[in-house]
């Protein structure tokens, strides 16, 4: 990976999905989203606004859902940072994961990765969300295709398994 | 008729929710999508548009650039060794503005460069000097009509004008209503944002393009003709689609990242951002459109008057066919033989405008549904009744002269829609995110009016006017497997699991082999037109019966039965005279067998000068109802239900179908109440997603709907698409449902706040 030439230059290390990753010699301009993508081949956030509307980017930062877009990734270097390759086990789809394929959650799948981020999260904190709290949670996650009926579905088939004690 | 619907569906067959094959991958993170695409030694590259929307360009000096270490080359339009120009029917757009030249819009490419990443290119593009001579833009169509406007493009200031002149000019009704209606510049804002990847071929005599489009095989045509190579050294490869809705009909990037990639001998990636995403597709015409409607006592439509002014911006791209959709459907979804209208579409200096879901239906059926509600109201009738009063049938005879001869249960579509409970009201102590304006009490409930609107439609199916887009479908037994293959653009809508689906019902097969989806087929045509599931469907399951039919003559030679007793149940080959069932498994490790087969829709005509012309290939229906909340102090409106009858022909996969309505219902939503891209003196105001407003989940409302089966003898499924409908009465229903809260007129979408309250 080349760099712009000039002083801005730094190494330095970013903890993602549980290991330390380095990244070399890397423009300090560089956004946590494009240092996963570009640097670290972790292509599952994805990048739709660059403004921090579209949630198409979340990440998990030390417990919160972030948009990855607006960290400047030399910045994360304390942070505990989780995409959404680090979900399911050898493999395997989580809970959430095959809930939106079930649901029919999933049509071209920009913004797929940012929602069962994001939906994790949400159930991470309450596995009993009702409608409104699950709308409230992800409004901050666009899809243009699907209008969200078969993601709310998703998010409900979810939090009923964890609440019966499936999956998960 | 290869469809089977119920419970006794197959799983993975048609009529059953088949699982996704790009399903796992998208839900993980690692389904490859076009801005996902990297090679080894690879460049980024990125474009100079121009920041006026009429200038003369008077020179480009990128000496400055040529000195930032890590750039690696600068193209103009000197560099352009092909055609200067491209476009889907008129090749009138420049690859990049030529000095000496004038732009037409404003981001319209001046030039590309290249470099070892996206901030080195930013660098470039900030020390290239380019000079202009500033021109008054025209914003204002109607001065191409008459005249005032200077010629903007050596090809003129018209797309097209088209008449419909059909019956009897002279009737004038007892019951006359009219109107003019204004239709905003909306965006088709698919989440996966423009990208490609260009690799050239060691020696530099072609190109290989993993790229976002919605027709890989017209793409090759026009990047070849610029690039001046032969097709067959352009080869096209779909990178994951995030989303179409329209905006990837157009070149935008392709030629560019394939220039670059061609004179650096290295890979080249071009990534647009959300801002220049904005400039580098277009849009929803936005349109002005007058309506004059002829009525009896009984409010039966006698005759109708009509005007449409589309603007089609600085360049031609869908503009002719958005123009001719738009007029041949300005009766909608009810009985009328006599018509005059005008229609026009025309070059100005705003941002180009062509495909986009609805294609023109759009915007005519938010004339005529609003017209709808005036002639009820001026003839006392409800709005359902007024509708049911002049529902087509099968048969009926359009403007055009064409006859109905799709099934058109549009009695139904509305009847059904109607039957659907409606919400309760709201209660005094909601919960403030479902109050209008959501969350910080802005709006009391006890404050807010509730409305009722409704909105129906007719929608054409393909491509009209005597264009054949035929698709190309490949099956083939190979090593006991069963392999598609196809070029038809998966963009999200699930082309790739119901191709699937059909080799399964078809062939008999749990286990179906997607082949990449590439220019090394035929071509599947345009995702586009609500026409795929018709087209590339219909192309699959002949070439499936291909196969099948030549695996039936071998199996019944070499067993020694008869062949016309042999037929595919489930998965088994059944005899019918000895009841013996043989697994299709268990055969086609015995057999090579590959069919190539290109479907064609019926043939249709161009119109005449009267308008008059069989131009459509089949027609689908919608009825949509809108509930909503609005705070009439405070302009804000919260859609809370949409009850919906679409006429489907068939549901193939239950899920997708359900997906599609809801999907189609957001986006039309959104040009109902939010989404405009607003345009001052040609220059866009609002290229983000902070300032271009899209539905969130808190906006959705809830959808309920009824899915009408009644399969269409013309399809070789049976089923009708679905992808369009869902948008095209949505829009009306719901501002004829703000027109029932508060009672205002609101001729224009999107309804904006000041519009209610002010």
């Amino acid at each position: 990976m080349s760099i712009p030439n000039d002083s801005l230059n730094e190494s330095y290390s970013l903890n993602v999905n549980g290991t330390l990753r380095e990244v070399r010699d890397a423009w300090l301009g560089e956004s946590l989203l494009y240092v996963l993508r570009e640097r670290l081949g972790l292509p599952g956030a994805k990048g739709a606004c660059e403004q921090g509307e579209c949630g198409s980017c979340t990440v998990i930062m030390d417990d919160r859902a972030v948009c990855s877009c607006l960290v400047m990734a030399a910045s994360a270097t304390e942070s505990r940072i989780l995409t959404v390759e680090s979900l399911g086990e050898n493999g395997r789809l989580s809970d959430v994961q095959q809930a939106f394929l079930d649901a029919g959650g999933v049509q071209c799948g920009f913004c797929t990765p940012g929602f069962i981020v994001a939906v994790h999260h949400l159930l991470d904190q309450n596995s009993d969300p009702d409608d409104e709290q699950i709308k409230e949670a992800l409004s901050g996650n666009i899809c243009r295709c699907t209008g969200y009926g078969r993601i709310l579905d998703a998010v409900k088939v979810a939090a009923r398994g964890r609440r019966d004690g499936v999956g998960s | 008729m290869s469809v089977v619907t119920g419970s006794s569906t197959r799983f993975g067959a048609l009529g059953s929710n088949a699982n996704r094959p790009d399903g796992n991958a998208k839900v993980q993170g690692g389904f490859a999508f076009s801005s996902d695409m990297w090679a080894e030694n690879m460049l980024w590259g990125a474009t100079m548009r121009s920041p006026h929307p009429h200038a003369r360009l008077l020179s480009i000096d990128a000496s400055e650039a040529w000195k930032i270490p890590g750039v690696e080359c600068v193209v103009t339009a000197d560099d352009v060794p092909g055609l200067p120009n491209y476009g889907l029917i008129m090749q009138d757009q420049p690859v990049f503005a030529r000095v000496g030249d004038t732009v037409r819009y404003l981001g319209e490419p001046i030039l590309a460069v290249a470099a070892d990443h996206p901030e080195t290119c930013r660098r470039a593009l900030a020390a290239i000097k380019v000079r202009y001579e500033v021109l008054e833009p025209v914003t204002d169509p109607e001065r191409c009509i008459d005249g005032s406007a200077p010629p903007l493009h050596p090809d003129g200031n018209v797309f097209r004008h088209q008449r419909i002149v059909s019956g009897d000019q002279t009737i004038i009704g007892e019951i006359q209503v009219e109107g003019t209606y204004e239709i905003g510049m909306q965006d088709q804002a698919f989440l996966g944002l423009e990208a490609a990847l260009a690799v050239p071929d060691t020696g530099g005599d072609g190109v290989e393009l993993y790229i976002a489009t919605q027709w890989l095989h017209e793409d090759r045509k026009q990047i070849a003709a610029c690039l001046g190579l032969p097709e067959e050294k352009v080869r096209l490869v779909l990178g994951g689609v995030g989303g179409a809705f329209g905006a990837r009909e157009d070149i935008s990037l392709q030629v560019h990242t394939c220039l670059l990639a061609l004179r650096t001998g290295r890979p080249v990636r071009i990534s647009y951002s959300r801002e220049e995403s904005f400039f580098g597709h277009v849009h929803r015409h936005p349109a002005t459109i007058w309506m004059r409607h002829h009525a009896d006592a009984q409010g039966r439509i006698l005759r109708i008057e009509s005007r449409m002014v589309f603007d089609g911006g600085a360049y031609c791209s869908t503009s002719p066919a958005v123009l001719i959709n738009a007029i041949t459907h300005t009766q909608g979804p009810y009985k009328c033989e006599n018509a005059t209208v005008d229609g026009w579409a025309l070059r100005t200096n705003n941002p180009p405008c062509g495909a986009m879901r609805g294609f023109g239906v759009v915007q005519a059926c938010f004339a005529h549904e609003s017209q709808m509600d005036k002639l009820a109201a001026a003839t006392g009738l409800s709005p359902v009744e007024v509708r049911l009063r002049n529902a087509m049938e099968t048969g009926d005879r359009l403007i055009t002269g064409q006859i109905m001869d799709s099934v058109a249960p549009v009695e139904r579509c509305i009847r059904e829609t109607d039957a659907i409970p409606l919400p309760p009201p709201m209660p005094m102590d909601a919960n403030e995110l479902l109050v209008p304006g959501g969350t910080g009490l802005t709006a009391l409930p006890s404050n807010i009016r509730r409305g009722v609107g409704w909105g129906v439609s007719i929608k054409n199916l393909m491509y009209s006017e005597g264009f054949d887009d035929f698709s190309t479908a490949r099956c083939r037994i190979s090593n006991g497997a069963v392999h598609v293959k196809f070029a038809t653009a998966e963009v999200g809508q699930g082309f790739v699991m119901l191709a699937q689906q059909i080799a399964r019902s078809v062939l008999g097969v749990d286990d179906v082999y997607l082949d990449p989806i590439d220019t090394q087929v035929g071509s599947a045509g345009s995702t586009s037109a609500s026409r795929q599931t018709w087209m590339s469907g219909g192309a699959v399951d002949a070439a499936c019966r291909a196969v099948r039919d030549e695996l039936l003559d071998r199996v019944a030679t070499a067993r020694g039965l008869v062949r016309q007793e042999l037929r595919i149940d489930g998965t088994d080959i059944v005899d019918a005279l000895t009841g013996t069932r043989i697994a299709v498994a268990e055969v086609i490790g015995d057999h090579e067998i590959d069919h190539t087969v290109e479907y064609h829709h019926p043939a249709t005509e161009d119109l005449d000068e009267n308008g008059q012309g069989n131009c459509h290939v089949a027609f689908a229906f919608v009825a949509h109802r809108a509930v909503v909340d609005v705070d009439p102090d405070l302009g804000l409106v919260k859609v809370v239900q949409i009850a919906t009858a679409q006429d489907v022909g068939r549901v193939l996969n239950p899920l997708s179908v359900q997906g599609q309505v809801e999907g189609g219902i957001a986006q039309g939503l959104g040009l109902a109440v939010m989404e405009e891209i607003i345009v001052t003196d040609g220059k866009v105001r609002n290229p983000s997603f902070t300032d271009y407003l899209l539905p969130t989940f808190l906006d959705a409302p809830t959808v309920d709907m009824v899915l009408i089966e009644e399969p269409e003898p013309k399809s070789p499924l049976g089923a009708k698409g679905v992808g369009e409908p869902p948008c095209v009465s949505v829009t009306p229903a719901i501002a004829n449902a703000i027109r029932n809260a508060i009672g205002r007129e609101l001729p224009r979408v999107p309804v904006r706040p000041y519009d209610i309250c002010l």
